[in-house]
């Protein structure tokens, strides 16, 4: 067990998460209550990595990252090297990765929020960001949760993008779930074994630890 | 808190209302297409409201939460005028349309929606948030006080009752001082005592701040108990306006019978006038039945409508004499229904009326379907409408 590829990947997933609650906030807003007639391509395209093979999203990725590309260019130009093969890279990749993971809960549970709740706000005198952070935020407590939860551990089993942008090098970029593909390569079941269940482990109690505090949203018991 | 100010007008109204005299009247002037209601209607208002109450008064579906919301500018009209003394709210000519939370415009909601996760105390301070720290809490703790519920400042709402989830609710518009006040049924489901104890408070409350208070019910005690002046708005038209005691007892359109609760509405025709003595005769359509009613300006042979209360009409078994009531008709119970206290019959006399009696009376008369009886209706209580 190799309790490096272990850290780097927590070090991605939260660093991915991190990144995504501050770009998927107000993305999920927008979904929430635009009434734009074309949102509906904006929400498709936030729900692709969904659907997408892994493998075309981390092909796309790299090439965007590449040294033909005008970003990739760039970055070269900045830093002297490409981010593909980069932890860099690997965290790009992970955020479109798991755009839809953390955005749809959010939207989701802003959009349940009465919105007579938000005009009474209003007719107060609250201005809309004032009204978000102190009256939608707060009662989307669990649409924010469980946007953490899922980006966090959709993050820590990313392989097919984190095998394309990454390149498998140890302590960079090797993932646990490269690590763990790597020992079935080489016929080494045991290690695999113990390397997935130390993921499954892990993941199971994230997830459990998260939704047991969620356990009481809020109710409204007089309607 | 006397208002004869604003006379009763006839139905035909496409007439602005006459202007309220003193500081700061709300005017309005809507003309929105409402759909979704079915069929599609158009709110068509013109109104002056000054301080002090005004109810508006309707069926649901009338337009009244449509009216508010645009006072409000949760809802943008299509076209009109909503100022208050100097300040614009909207107006479709010039473009204008101020933000709902520049208004100043106080609105308690149908279903109160106070914010579930805050204390009622953080609800009623909500709108202060630009006072010191200080000034906000004596503010919120006097409208606390001055409502009663300063007991309940620390509790959610979820943890309270209705009624005091009302005050919180009356307590959290009234607290940033607002201009005009709107109430979205504020007092459904409450029993009368909690509602009369609310309603005083909120009197007191504009006896010292005048400022117009819009009303929107379609409970008849409540127009008693508060109105001053009496809005009646029936598919996004004011079809009256007047005192509620003008409003509610002598109606002058059908619809604002049905509301107020004429149990019997009859088709007649016009046979007899008499007008040395003030009466007329009307034959009730495709009956013998005729009643003598009250003389009102209508051709021989024209046709109105005769709307009866229930509760005015009387029952004899022995056929009276003597009586001062003019319209003494012989019929048959068809029906009784007891309904709680009180008892609804139906009586075949040539046309079918419906006569409210107490449990007492039938007992004492003992009515059955099928006993003989006399109705007896005073000239006074024909009320006539056109039709």
């Amino acid at each position: 067990m190799d309790w490096q590829s272990f850290w780097l990947t927590i070090q991605l997933a939260v660093l991915v998460t991190l990144i995504l609650m501050i770009v998927g906030l107000p993305l999920a807003y927008w979904i929430a209550y635009s009434r734009w007639r074309w949102k509906f391509l904006v929400e498709s395209l936030v729900a692709m990595p969904i659907v997408l093979p892994p493998t075309v999203l981390g092909f796309y990725v790299l090439l965007a990252l590449g040294s033909r590309s005008p970003l990739g260019r760039a970055w070269q130009a900045m830093t002297g090297h490409t981010l593909a093969f980069t932890f860099a890279g690997l965290v790009i990749g992970s955020i479109l990765y798991s755009l839809p993971f953390a955005v749809q809960p959010l939207a989701a549970s802003f959009s349940q929020v009465d919105s007579r709740l938000m005009a009474a706000s209003a007719t107060l005198g609250a201005s809309r960001l004032r009204t978000f952070f102190r009256v939608v935020l707060p009662l989307s407590g669990s649409g924010l949760l469980t946007g953490v939860a899922l980006s966090f551990a959709h993050t820590m089993g990313e392989f097919g993008v984190v095998l394309m942008v990454g390149g498998n090098i140890p302590r960079v970029t090797r993932t646990v779930s490269i690590e763990i593909y790597d020992q079935v390569q080489a016929f080494n079941y045991a290690g695999a074994n113990q390397t997935a269940l130390v993921l499954l482990a892990f993941s199971f109690w994230s997830l459990c630890l998260v939704y047991g505090v969620n356990r009481k949203p809020w109710a409204w018991p007089w309607r | 808190m006397a208002n004869a100010m604003i006379p009763l007008v006839e139905p035909h109204l496409t007439h602005r209302a006459p202007p309220a005299h003193g500081a700061d009247v709300l005017s309005a002037r809507i003309r929105k297409r409402i759909l979704g209601a079915e069929p599609a209607f158009v709110l068509d208002i013109d109104l002056a409201l000054a301080p002090g109450f005004t109810i508006v008064f309707g069926p649901s579906g009338a337009g009244k939460t449509t009216l508010l919301d645009s006072i409000a500018g949760l809802q943008r009209p299509d076209m009109g005028r909503i100022a208050i003394g100097g300040t614009i709210f909207f107006d479709s000519e010039r473009g204008v349309q101020m933000p709902v939370e520049q208004r100043g415009v106080g609105y308690v909601l149908q279903d109160l929606a106070l914010f579930p996760h805050m204390t009622a105390e953080k609800n009623v301070a909500y709108a202060l948030a630009g006072l010191s720290r200080q000034e906000r809490l004596q503010r919120t703790a006097a409208m606390l006080e001055s409502f009663r519920i300063a007991h309940l400042s620390a509790r959610k709402p979820g943890e309270i009752s209705g009624g005091e989830r009302q005050r919180v609710a009356l307590a959290r518009s009234l607290v940033p001082g607002p201009r005009v006040l709107l109430l979205d049924e504020p007092l459904a489901g409450l029993d009368a005592g909690t509602k009369s104890k609310i309603v005083d408070d909120l009197r007191a409350w504009n006896g010292e701040h005048r400022i117009p208070i819009v009303y929107v019910t379609h409970h008849r005690d409540e127009v008693f108990a508060l109105g001053e002046r009496v809005i009646v708005l029936e598919n996004g038209r004011m079809v009256a306006q007047g005192t509620p005691h003008e409003v509610m007892t002598a109606p002058r359109q059908e619809m604002v019978a049905q509301l107020v609760g004429f149990e019997n509405i009859f088709e007649a025709v016009v046979r007899v006038a008499e007008e040395h003595r003030g009466t007329m005769t009307c034959r009730i359509a495709d009956s013998q039945v005729e009643l003598e009613t009250p003389l009102v300006r209508a051709e021989i042979g024209s046709h109105l409508r005769i709307g009866i209360r229930a509760g005015d009409i009387l029952l004899a078994t022995v056929e009276p004499y003597g009586l001062s009531a003019r319209n003494v008709i012989p019929g048959r119970v068809v029906s009784l229904e007891q309904r709680d206290i009180m008892v609804s019959a139906r009586v075949d006399c040539g046309v079918e009326m419906e006569v409210q009696l107490t449990l007492a009376a039938r007992d004492a008369l003992q009515l059955q379907p099928g006993t003989e009886v006399w109705l007896i209706v005073k000239t006074y209580s024909c009320h006539l409408m056109a039709r």
